[in-house]
């Protein structure tokens, strides 16, 4: 065994989040992670996704970025920044989006919340300072950005998510995905949006630093609620066919490549004014050269971020996240390939350890998403 | 038969010439679910400390190192159909590889059990 396995270098100090003390003794693994320490499992990964799958989970990620714009003309200042219709965003309504750097290529992934007078927007904590520092660089000065440390982020995620959140906060079972509501517990404000990183139905739960473990115990004392790590988190979002910002997305992936092009809103795409529009509209009319898609991977060695991929004895692309998925039961990966070999169904090959390992592309997700849109149906 | 102990984790028991190698309960815990074992082909030369096997987990691979040298006579066939043996026994099903050994004065500079765990109490 390697000794890397069991102690990390830290070049930097290793920052502790307000629930530290809670992960460490809910029996958390805790590993660096965006410069935080955090969970990466608690009783283990497949039983954390498998229960996330069937059950709740609470996840803390309270790492995550919470910004907010305010002032006049915020709305028209983040639109130079994002390819999003954020004008056309109702009040209680969210979106995805995607931070772009001057050529197009993608700086961050995020969710941009109307919050009525403020625009609320959640970003990946570990690129927040980078995009705090860009963000401020090039908006407007009437145009105020906070950046909310006093909160911290959770996630309850999973079938039985509504129904446990409802016995602490009964107005969340009136919304639907993408939405996201003010509600007060327990005399805290708090802000809650039915959306996620797992494919299941659930919700994201803001609320301030001091109010997180009393939350957090409240929802674990329930039986159909337990904490979920890190790792978890990732094999659930993998499944979901859900990007990772830094690994299946950087700054030389464009919206396109990264199969991301329902994030640029049809009057965005008319009006051809964000950054990199030449690139991502021709890219979105001819194709794009290479595309994220999902990968089916034969038989049981994982195939993981960095592998290369092959077409007979030709190299095409790149893995850019796998492992073991367990509601899959066999390994799976995203990985970026030539257009012409995105096409469900089409064989390649993936390199591990000297060897090939035969995979198919796939159409993403590869488990179902269990989304609530519409109440009552 | 005694079984000595790698500070990378491996446990080795040995019957004469012939050592039986794999990772201790300590390394399975701190790996988790365990969803893939390669390992070394029959007939292969191992070198003390070089590659010897790959470990992976839900989150990712790890090396594991030869405890000494040898050549391999047997590679765990049970760990291709079920990887998860090295969590349920680690130390007894979930063997990985059997190996002639080439020098067995190399086995001095291995760990004792109890020498081992006094070493993972201090990590």
């Amino acid at each position: 065994m390697t000794e890397t396995d069991f102690t990390g270098e830290e070049a930097v100090p290793t920052a502790t989040l307000p629930l530290d003390a809670w992960h460490r003794a809910k029996g958390g693994r805790m590993v660096e992670f965006a410069g935080y320490w955090m969970p990466i499992q608690y009783e283990g990964i497949m039983a954390e996704h498998q229960w996330t799958r069937e059950n709740a989970g609470l996840f803390d990620v309270s790492h995550m970025g919470q910004l907010s714009l305010e002032g006049e003309g915020a709305v028209e200042a983040l639109e130079t920044l994002v390819p999003g219709d954020i004008a056309a965003l109702k009040p209680g309504r969210m979106r995805y989006s995607l931070l772009l750097g001057e050529d197009g290529g993608i700086l961050d992934d995020l969710m941009i919340t109307n919050e009525g007078d403020q625009l609320g927007i959640v970003v990946n904590g570990a690129v927040k300072w980078d995009d705090i520092g860009y963000l401020r660089e090039n908006l407007p000065d009437d145009v105020t950005l906070n950046h909310n440390e006093d909160y911290g982020l959770l996630a309850l995620q999973g079938p039985k998510a509504a129904d446990a959140l409802a016995r602490l906060v009964p107005e969340c079972t009136d919304m639907v995905f993408m939405q996201a509501a003010q509600a007060t517990w327990n005399d805290h404000a708090i802000a809650l949006s039915r959306s996620g990183y797992t494919g299941e139905d659930g919700f994201e739960i803001s609320l301030p630093n001091e109010a997180l473990a009393a939350f957090a115990d409240a929802l674990c004392a329930m039986e159909d609620v337990k904490p979920i790590g890190l790792g978890a988190r990732d094999s659930l979002r993998l499944e979901a066919g859900l990007p990772l910002y830094g690994h299946d997305l950087s700054e030389d992936t464009d919206p396109i490549e990264g199969d991301l092009g329902f994030a640029i809103g049809k009057r965005r795409r008319e009006e051809a004014n964000f950054p990199g529009a030449a690139r991502i509209l021709g890219h979105l009319a001819d194709g794009p050269p290479r595309k994220r898609v999902g990968l089916l991977v034969d038989g049981k060695l994982p195939v993981r971020e960095g592998a290369k991929l092959f077409d007979g004895n030709t190299e095409i692309g790149v893995v850019t996240s796998g492992g073991f998925a367990p509601s899959v039961g066999a390994p799976i990966a995203m990985g970026y390939v030539p257009r012409d070999h995105a096409a469900p169904g089409t064989a390649i090959a993936a390199e591990v350890r000297g060897k090939r390992v035969p995979c198919t592309v796939a159409a993403m997700p590869f488990i179902p998403h269990h989304y609530v849109r519409k109440q009552g149906g | 038969m005694p079984r000595y102990y790698t500070e990378e984790h491996e446990w080795v028991d040995v019957d004469g010439d012939v050592a039986t190698v794999g990772i201790t309960d300590f390394a399975q815990s701190q790996l988790g679910d365990i969803v893939f074992v390669e390992v070394p082909d029959t007939g292969a030369e191992l070198a003390a400390g070089g590659d010897a096997a790959v470990v992976e987990s839900v989150k990712a691979a790890s090396d594991v190192y030869a405890p000494v040298d040898g050549v391999v006579t047997e590679g765990n066939g049970q760990l291709e159909e079920d990887p998860a043996l090295v969590n349920s026994d680690p130390e007894g099903e979930g063997w990985f590889f059997r190996m002639t050994l080439t020098d067995k004065s190399q086995l001095d500079g291995l760990m004792n059990a109890e020498a081992y765990k006094a070493f993972i109490a201090d990590l």
